[in-house]
Parts: C-alpha cells; structure tokens; sequence
C-alpha cells in the first residue's frame, strides 16, 4: 500500500529530500518556506541526518560548499532575498563543480506572498561568470516531492547545483501527496569526493577549489582548458534534460506558456476554452533551463500565437520570444493583471481565459 | 658521518613545480610548514581536511598533502562546520585564514561557528592588512598604521582593530584562543605548542579552537623581513598580547 | 666541534635574512652575493658552531634550508 496523506508544498521538499537519501540540510529563515526548514529540524536528526540552521543565507550557501565536498547529498532552500544572497555561492559551486539542491519558493519583489519574479535570476545565472544551472519549475505537491529526487539525480550526473523553482503558492498550499520513491539509473562512485586521505583507495589526497582553471591543476592545467569543458558540459544538459509538459498541443492556433502556480491557473482556462471550442492549447517548461525552444520553435513553424503568462513584469516572454526569432506574435499577461492590486492579487484564470478569447476571435 | 635529517621540507609538503610564491620572508610560509610538521608529529594527516578561503594563504592548499578545499572569501568555517558534521568526530577539520577572511567578510562565519563550539580549528594569519589586493586596511590593522586605504594612517576615521584571540574566548563555545608570533625561536615553539593544543581540543571534542599567529607581511608593510619581526615584537605584541587567552576542557 | 649542518638551496632562497637571524650560534650571515633573482644571499660562516637546532630551516618561508643533526 502505497503511502497518501495531505501535505504542505513546503514539507514536500523534506519528504522528497528523505527519498532521495538526502543527508544534509543547512537552511536560514525566510518566509514563506519557514516550513520548510521546520520539517528538516524535526526530521532530520530522528534519522541520523544532519541539519543545521545557518546565521545567513550566506552561511547556507557556504556550508552547502562544505557538504558537497564530502560527496554526500545536501540541500538548502530560501527566498527571493536569500537567493540574491546564495548567488556568489551558487557560481562558487557550479565553477568547483559541486552536486546539490536549492529550493527557492519564490516570493514578490520584497513582499513576502507569491510572484515568479526570480524568474530571469533563477535561469540567466544571476551570480558572477556565465553558470547557468538546471533549473526545476513543479507545479503540484505531487511534483515539488519528485522534482527533489530528480533534482538530485540530475546535480550527481552533471555535477553541478540544480535549482527548484517553487513559489509561495505552492509552498504554502495543500495537496494529496503520495510516497514512491523513484528509482534512476546508477551513477558512478564519488571518488573526487573530499574524506580524508585514509579513506582513498589510491591513498592519493583530493582537493576542490572554487577557482577551477585559475588555480592551476591535474584537471584543468589552465583557463580555456576548463571554459572548454564547462561549454561541453552546458552544450550536453542542454541536448539531454529539456523537459516540458503539454496540454491539447496538437491543433492549437494559440499557445498559453506557464510555469509553476500559474500553469495550473492556465490550465483551468485552457480546459473552459477548449470546452467553448476554441483551439488553444497550454506548455509548460518543467525545466526553466534548459528552456524547452525546440518545441516552441516547431510551433511557430505551425504558425501559432503565444500567450505567456507570468506573474511577473514579464521575464520568461523573452525567452519565449528568443525561440520564436520574430516570427510569431507573443503577448504577455503579466502581474498588472492580477485581480487585487495588493499581495494577495494573482493571475485567475477568468483573465486567461478573456485574453484567450480575444487573441482566437 | 652518520646524518639524521632535523628541519626543512615537511614530510607533507608537496614538491610543486612552481617556486613557493610566497614574498621574501612572508610567515605564511613558516606557518604553512609548521601547520605540516604538526600534522606530521600528531600523525594526523590520514584524516585532516584543510579548508582555505581567499588570500596569500589560499595557496598552501596546493602545498601541503592532505585532502583540502578552497572556498569562497570570508567562508572556510562555514563550510568547514558543513564537513565536520558530515564527516563526523574522526576527521580534523582546520580552517587557514588571513585576518581579512575570517574578521572581516567571514565574520559571521567565524563568529557563529565559534559560538556554535564547532569541532573545528580555525588558524589565523594575522599581517594587519588585505595582502594579496595590495595592503589594504584590514580588521586587525593597528591604530595609526599607513595602509593603501588609509594613506594617513589608521584614526578614529576607521575605527579601532579587532583583537580576535580575546574577542573569540569571549564565546561559550570556544575551548581555546590563543595568540603566537614568530618573532623569537620561544615564540615560534609556544606557537607550535598552541597550534598543538588547539587540534588537540578538538579532538577531543572541547570546542572550537582558534590559534591567531602575528605574521610579517615585509612587502606591504614596506620594511625588511627581520625589520618586520622586530617591529611585531616591539609594536604590535604590546597591543595584541601574546599567549593563551582561553583554554577549557571538554564541558 | 659541529653538532650538524646545513644545506642552503640558493635556487629558492628569497634573501629575508631570518636564518642569520634565528642562528643562536651566530652561523649565517647574510652577504654580498646576490642569487639569480637578485637577492641577497646567506653563507655559512663559523659552520663548527652548528649545534643542529634546525631553527633556520623552520623559520625560512622559502623551504630554502635542509638541517641535519650527526649521529
């Protein structure tokens, strides 16, 4: 029987992190994800794992740094202000080539409820040197819980940190929840993993350094040399880990593109429209890096319209817009159109619907 | 005649193919070796991580064969912490920093890990100023000292200098703070005492331990390396007293 | 009579002068020769008065100084 029960977005990521054999948390308050490090604090020394609450969200980053050396599976999570804290530490990790997780339950510009405006941080590698991560954007409980599992599976493959985009809707809301842990393929043993001399088989010491290619080493004797590798290593996530999903795609003149809380607030909308007729169709980029552009690419070819809809002054439009290389129109609804002008606003999905219903008529 | 081999190359020095870069008569180097030679005499190099942040000292962790970690400016004691606790109590996690690292941006780091009694030892180099930027004001610069960032001397303007050792003993979880220098060969075997006691505190699971060490930096500031040390002996060891300033067993 | 001796590697010496300084024997002195970085260099004068307290070779940054003790 499996395991079901009504769960918090934000303790799905502790029960996601417990089946991907997370062994470390290091995490700092900040609303609205506070649960999040609440369920880590209680849950994690009853299994033999460590938590750690930090004095910064610098603090987190770095001992995240620390963990990941270690080989072993580490996490953190925060918010629009801690991520702009985390991003020296974010290209930090990704330069020394280091596997964890961050979850960011994303909230507005300095308010403290939901937005999804990190959008162009999260995925335009918002700290300093060109990184980018693998960024993950749910949109259920369901699938904050397998997004964690994948997350890690994915920052062990390509070593490097991969981000979940979570926001405080998600984080704050309630689903059923169900436990079955996914079984990926095996990767190979850590063995650059940092433990002491003793515990390597070729009794070699191992060492990490954030300054890969600067410093020189066995690996990267010098700059071009690990520039050149990094441009390998994006270039292969970027064939390999695109991952989208799709509603009535088909035959769809329209096409609504969304992420996160918004995607299920399109998603009522599409369905209304599709029920009145009209032929739209929703996508919804999983993995907010690598963009999903091919598909949005051979839609245009099919000569559709695109309706971004973000909660946001409009940042993922441009990447919608890049892929499209001018050859199809792209409208935005932004978080002008929320229904409140106040924190509590959001995108509904009457207003979808209405511009749906304009751009087909 | 038969000859037994005293002082020199540490057993744990890596022999790289680039000359030591370090400037004439920089302590780094003194304490880098001595950081091996103690490694060595406590036999503890199987199981030490060495955690090194931005700085003239960010180097050694090139130098010396133990398993090492270059972090970002400010933060070796927080990802040491991270190591300690996922590693466990067998391993000897030991941060080496300069005084800009762990005193100015790493002050949370160092000051949390310490109030927190982390099972780690932090060493740090105390030369009074940024030395690989060029001889900028740092957190431990004395009072009046020209700096590049202060070209009329340390006053009020800037505040007053941090006096790490005492200001850390203040913490509970701090088992041991003490403060060396290198300037007389009784100075550089208390300090090797120090550096000695402090790994051993953590061992045995006292608490945080912090060895702050007075280093020369001749180049910048602008004197001679054996000026260098007597201006440490007769300028700054008066205001930043040698000797243990906390040393408890374990709680 | 000698208690031991030092190797000094001029290659690496950077000239900071701490080996003449932390001799208790009074067994180095810095002198005129410069090496091929052109900096002063140390030589070994009173080499009998060597009693292999192995100070110069900890003090110099530089890894310059091997001392040995006769046994």
């Amino acid at each position: 029987m499996k395991k079901r029960f009504l769960v918090q977005g934000n303790e799905a990521v502790g029960w996601g992190a417990i089946d991907a054999g997370c062994e470390g948390f290091f995490g700092y308050p900040i609303t609205p994800q506070n649960e999040i490090i609440e369920w880590m604090a209680r849950e994690f020394p009853k299994r033999g794992k460590v938590f750690l609450q930090s004095a910064s969200e610098t603090g987190s980053i770095n001992m995240l740094n620390g963990g990941a050396v270690t080989g072993k599976r580490v996490m953190t999570s925060t918010s629009g202000p801690g991520w702009s804290l985390m991003l020296e530490g974010i290209s930090n990790l990704c330069n020394a080539e280091l596997p964890c997780v961050i979850v960011n339950v994303q909230r507005g510009w300095n308010a403290t409820r939901h937005a999804q405006t990190d959008y162009t941080s999260l995925t335009q590698g918002g700290g300093f040197g060109g990184y980018k991560t693998i960024v993950l954007a749910p949109d259920s409980i369901q699938e904050i819980y397998e997004h964690v599992q994948l997350a890690f599976y994915l920052a062990d493959k390509y070593l490097t940190p991969v981000v979940i985009a979570s926001d405080a809707i998600l984080g704050q809301m309630m689903e059923s929840l169900e436990l079955e842990k996914i079984n990926f393929p095996r990767l190979p043993e850590k063995k650059w993993a940092i433990k002491g001399k003793s515990h390597h088989k070729d009794g070699e010491r191992r060492s990490s350094c954030i300054a890969q290619g600067m410093l020189p080493s066995k690996k990267y004797p010098n700059l071009l040399s690990f520039w050149k590798s990094y441009d390998e290593k994006l270039k292969l996530i970027k064939k390999e880990e695109v991952r989208y999903d799709e509603i009535s795609l088909q035959d769809a003149k329209l096409v609504v593109v969304a992420f996160g809380y918004v995607a299920r607030v399109c998603q009522e909308a599409v369905n209304a429209a599709r029920a009145k007729g009209l032929k739209v169709g929703l996508l919804r980029p999983v993995t907010l890096w690598p963009f999903p552009s091919e598909i949005i690419k051979e839609k245009t070819k099919q000569g559709v319209l695109f309706l971004v809809v973000e909660d946001s002054l409009g940042q993922m439009v441009e990447d919608v817009k890049s892929a499209v290389e001018g050859q199809a129109d792209v409208h935005l609804i932004s978080c002008l159109d929320r229904h409140l002008p106040l924190e509590e606003g959001a995108i509904y999905p009457e207003k979808v619907f209405e511009k749906i219903n304009t751009l087909l008529n | 005649m038969e000859k037994k081999w005293v002082a020199g190359t540490p057993k744990l020095w890596i022999n790289t193919p680039v000359p030591i870069p370090f400037c004439p008569g920089c302590n780094h180097g003194t304490a880098a070796k001595l950081l091996c030679d103690v490694m060595d005499e406590m036999e503890i190099d199987q199981d030490v991580v060495l955690v090194v942040g931005v700085g003239c000292s960010t180097v050694v962790y090139m130098l010396v064969n133990v398993d090492a970690v270059m972090v970002a400016h400010g933060r070796p004691c927080d990802a040491a912490t991270a190591i300690k606790r996922m590693l466990g109590k067998d391993k000897i996690v030991i941060t080496l920093q300069g005084d800009g690292d762990s005193l100015a941006i790493g002050t949370e780091s160092t000051i949390h890990a310490a109030a927190r009694g982390e099972k780690i030892t932090t060493i740090m180099l105390n030369n009074g100023n940024y030395g690989t930027t060029g001889g900028q004001l740092a957190p431990t610069t004395p009072m009046d000292t020209i700096t590049t960032t202060t070209p009329n001397g340390r006053s009020d303007v800037h505040g007053y200098p941090i006096k790490a050792s005492e200001f850390l003993s203040n913490l509970d979880g701090v088992a041991y703070s003490a403060r060396g220098a290198f300037t007389s060969t009784a100075n550089y075997m208390r300090t090797k005492k120090y550096l000695k006691t402090a790994i051993q505190k953590q061992k045995d699971g006292a608490g945080y331990s912090f060895v702050e060490i007075l280093s020369a930096c001749p180049s910048n500031w602008h004197m001679s390396p054996q000026e260098s040390l007597k201006f440490i002996e007769d300028k700054i060891i008066p205001q930043f007293p040698l000797g243990e300033h906390k040393n408890i067993d374990k709680k | 009579m000698a208690k031991g001796e030092i190797r000094i590697n001029e290659e690496l010496c950077r000239g900071c002068g701490y080996c003449e300084m932390f001799c208790n024997s009074e067994c180095i002195k810095i002198s005129d020769r410069i090496s091929s970085l052109g900096l002063p260099l140390p030589e070994i004068v009173n080499p009998e008065k060597c009693t292999a307290c192995g100070f110069c070779a900890w003090m110099c940054p530089h890894i310059a100084i091997e001392a040995y003790k006769y046994v």
